[in-house]
């Protein structure tokens, strides 16, 4: 097959490029230009927006012996990823913007231009699998759990999925490296990369005030009782206890927890940690990489965090939404992030939170 | 088959170069020493200078040998700034970098003013504008720095008109594209500073000369030696600049055959795609640069569709990190950041054969084609 190989400067997409050309595959390496001004986002080698990372994926691309071009994504990266996070952190939501670059960027302005300049498919570095069954292609969980990237790619459809290649998700990262380094790859020790790539500092409340300002509004309890500010609610998490800087305490002095936040109003509400539990979540704008879930309850598992435990849960369809009941509740749940259903270690669907109970 | 229609970024280099180079490289001596080694590779270094200077048509003393057409462009830039002790610096809009940057560094760090000359829409430098310029502020205009012929579309500027606008205030000119290419006289232009490069005339990488007039003393970019009239300073090349003249006077140019075969692919992409457009095609232009303009594509995705049929082109701009930018120069001919960012430039050389012709124009219907879906999807 012509493949596109997204190469992002770090080892994964290095390692992962090289193994599509040894599977045979014409293989084309491209690193996506997020930023139009590279430096105003991660200034270290160690994100993917980096002039370095750039050159980083040039000379991996040339040790691989690949040609290697850089495409401009800048204004698709900018309107699809980084003004959705700041909109929905000002809609009181928490998103996450990995998926939405995997759902927007990586696999669909990469994939589809792939495709209309005569390639098959994209190739990355993240750590899944895909599995040719007879319902098609499905998605599963990475053998590296520490690794294991399927949650933020279960915003893929089936046509992504079936544009995707993932050559990583049968090894473990500590093998990564070490083949990277066989194979003459400079970036085979480059460090991992972590936090959001467009907020360098990795302080996103204070990136989010420096956007959408710090308009100061009411802490209140669950009655409504203020009992503290704050300075801007949006940079806040439901769940969170820490920064909440209440100087009133609680009547038994048990911590009090961010369990709202009310955009509208620009309200921050904390109570108790037992009113953080949820048992139900529904979601709304299901994607479905396989079959597609039906109105039947299934017992499987739900994911609600990237690196977050898989919870034993019931699923089924409910009036377009997806909704999943937890067999034991769970602390701390923000609209807008993804719930991913799994079999096993295969990816079901995924949805964005919309509502909690 | 692979195809390099890239000439104007870099030529392959002659075997008489190479030979000249190689035979170079054996010989032991700085031209600096007063030895015998360092005498014998001082008259190589001096043959080549006076070689060099007879094909330009200045004085052997006149030729300043530096590090690239970039580190030439910049000792005259500054050097004449500083030397002139006046504020306003004049370029045309349509510069390459290595122009535009030291000026604009002039502005930010040595308090110049900088006055870019505007282009006509067929990418001709403004006269008019110029002669208003001069009679209002010549008396503090520092130099005017005006391009030969553009890199980008190959349209060669009225450098002498512009010397003759110019009276008293120096002009520089880079030559760098058309330098060995088209009929070109230091001396008659009447030129204050000229800069020329080897690897644009089948010479080495890494050399590249400034021709400044006789006796004129301008500050230096870099001290030591002064090897180079005090002006520039560093051990000589003399292996790079041996190749460099040998490829000059080898000459193996022809610029009608080249002129034909860029107009045979001119003709054959208008017939393929009528809606092309051939940027700055009214003016006279050098024989090998062709940039074209394809509606509803972009360059980056022509490039490596182009590059993937083995066909080597340039999409004339990029930014540090390799981000594909739409051109200053055809921006300044009046395009708009899209229409600039959809074109192409192929450039034919001393190798180039009927048959790369041929060749382009059968794959040019595909890459287009795939170019256009590409775009298309882009903007949905």
């Amino acid at each position: 097959m012509k493949i596109i190989a997204a190469m992002s400067g770090g080892v994964d997409s290095a390692v992962a490029a090289a193994r599509a050309v040894e599977a045979g595959h014409e293989v084309i390496g491209v690193h996506l230009a997020l930023s139009s001004n590279p430096q105003k986002y991660r200034s270290g080698a160690r994100g993917c927006c980096t002039i370095e990372d750039s050159h980083d994926a040039r000379r991996a691309a040339d040790v691989i012996g690949i040609p290697f071009y850089i495409w401009d994504m800048a204004d698709e990266f900018h309107e699809g990823v980084v003004e959705n996070f700041m909109s929905e952190y000002a809609a009181g939501r928490t998103p996450n913007p990995c998926l939405r670059c995997n759902e927007k960027i990586k696999f669909a302005a990469v994939l589809d231009r792939a495709k209309a300049m005569g390639f098959d498919g994209v190739v990355t570095g993240h750590y899944a699998r895909t599995r040719e069954t007879n319902e098609g292609r499905t998605l599963h969980r990475a053998v590296d759990p520490l690794k294991d990237q399927s949650y933020v790619l279960a915003v893929l459809n089936r046509d992504q999925i079936n544009g995707a290649i993932f050559p990583l998700g049968d090894t473990e990262k500590v093998d990564i490296r070490k083949e990277a380094e066989a194979r003459g790859l400079a970036v085979a020790q480059k460090p991992d990369s972590h936090d959001i790539c467009f907020v360098p500092s990795g302080d996103n409340a204070g990136w989010l005030r420096e956007r959408l300002g710090s308009e100061v509004g009411p802490i209140v309890d669950q009655d409504g009782t203020k009992i503290g500010e704050h300075k801007g609610a949006y940079t806040y998490t439901i769940g969170q206890r820490k920064g909440l800087g209440l100087t009133v305490p609680t009547a038994d002095g048990s911590p009090r927890f961010v369990l709202k936040i009310e955009p509208v109003s620009n309200t921050v509400v904390v109570g108790p940690r037992e009113d953080l539990a949820v048992t139900l979540m529904r979601g709304e704008k299901p994607i479905f990489c396989g079959p597609e879930v039906l109105a039947v309850p299934t017992r499987g598992f739900v994911q609600v965090r990237a690196h977050g435990a898989a919870l034993d849960c019931t699923y089924y369809m409910d009036n377009g939404q997806l909704v999943a009941e937890l067999n034991k509740p769970l602390l701390g749940l923000a609209t807008g992030q993804a719930m991913v259903i799994y079999e096993g270690d295969r990816v079901v669907g995924s949805a964005t939170i919309c509502e909690t109970a | 088959m692979s195809v390099y229609l890239d000439h104007a970024a870099t030529t392959p280099m002659f075997d008489v170069a190479i030979e000249a180079m190689n035979a170079s490289l054996r010989k032991l001596g700085n031209p600096s020493s007063l030895h015998t080694e360092g005498r014998s590779t001082r008259k190589d270094v001096e043959d080549a200078r006076e070689k060099l200077a007879k094909a330009i048509d200045c004085l052997p003393s006149e030729v300043i040998f530096t590090g690239s057409g970039t580190e030439a462009n910049n000792a005259a830039i500054k050097g004449l700034y500083w030397h002139s002790g006046k504020k306003v610096v004049v370029v045309s809009s349509i510069e390459h970098h290595a122009v535009l940057d030291p000026a604009h560094w002039l502005v930010e760090h040595e308090g110049a003013e900088l006055i870019e000359l505007p282009v006509s829409s067929a990418g001709v430098t403004d006269l008019d504008f110029l002669q208003k310029l001069v009679a209002e502020r010549g008396t503090e205009i520092a130099l005017i720095s005006v391009m030969h012929s553009n890199n980008e579309t190959g349209v060669i500027q009225p450098v002498g008109e512009i010397v003759k606008i110019a009276g008293d205030i120096p002009v520089h000119c880079d030559a760098v594209q058309s330098f060995s290419k088209v009929p070109l006289s230091y001396k008659a232009l009447g030129l204050f500073a000229m800069t020329i490069s080897a690897h644009k005339v089948g010479g080495p990488l890494g050399i590249g000369a400034l021709i400044l007039r006789r006796a004129v003393e301008i500050p230096p970019l870099l001290h030591g030696g002064g090897q180079e009239r005090d002006i520039r300073s560093g051990t000589l090349n003399a292996p790079s600049i041996v190749a460099f003249a040998a490829a000059v006077e080898a000459h193996l140019y022809d610029s009608k055959k080249v002129a034909q075969l860029r107009d045979a692919f001119e003709a054959g992409v208008m017939k393929s795609r009528p809606d092309a457009v051939i940027n700055g095609r009214t003016s006279p232009r050098l024989p090998g640069i062709s940039n074209i303009t394809f509606p509803g594509t972009q360059s980056d995705s022509l490039l490596l569709l182009m590059d993937s049929e083995k066909v080597s082109c340039s999409t004339g701009a990029a930014c540090t990190a390799g981000v594909h930018r739409p051109s200053h120069v055809l921006m300044a001919m009046g395009l708009s950041d899209v229409v600039a960012q959809s074109s192409l430039r192929f450039s034919f050389g001393s190798t180039s054969t009927q048959a790369d012709v041929d060749y382009t124009l059968s794959v040019l219907p595909r890459v287009i084609e795939r170019g256009l879906a590409a775009h298309a999807v882009g903007r949905s």
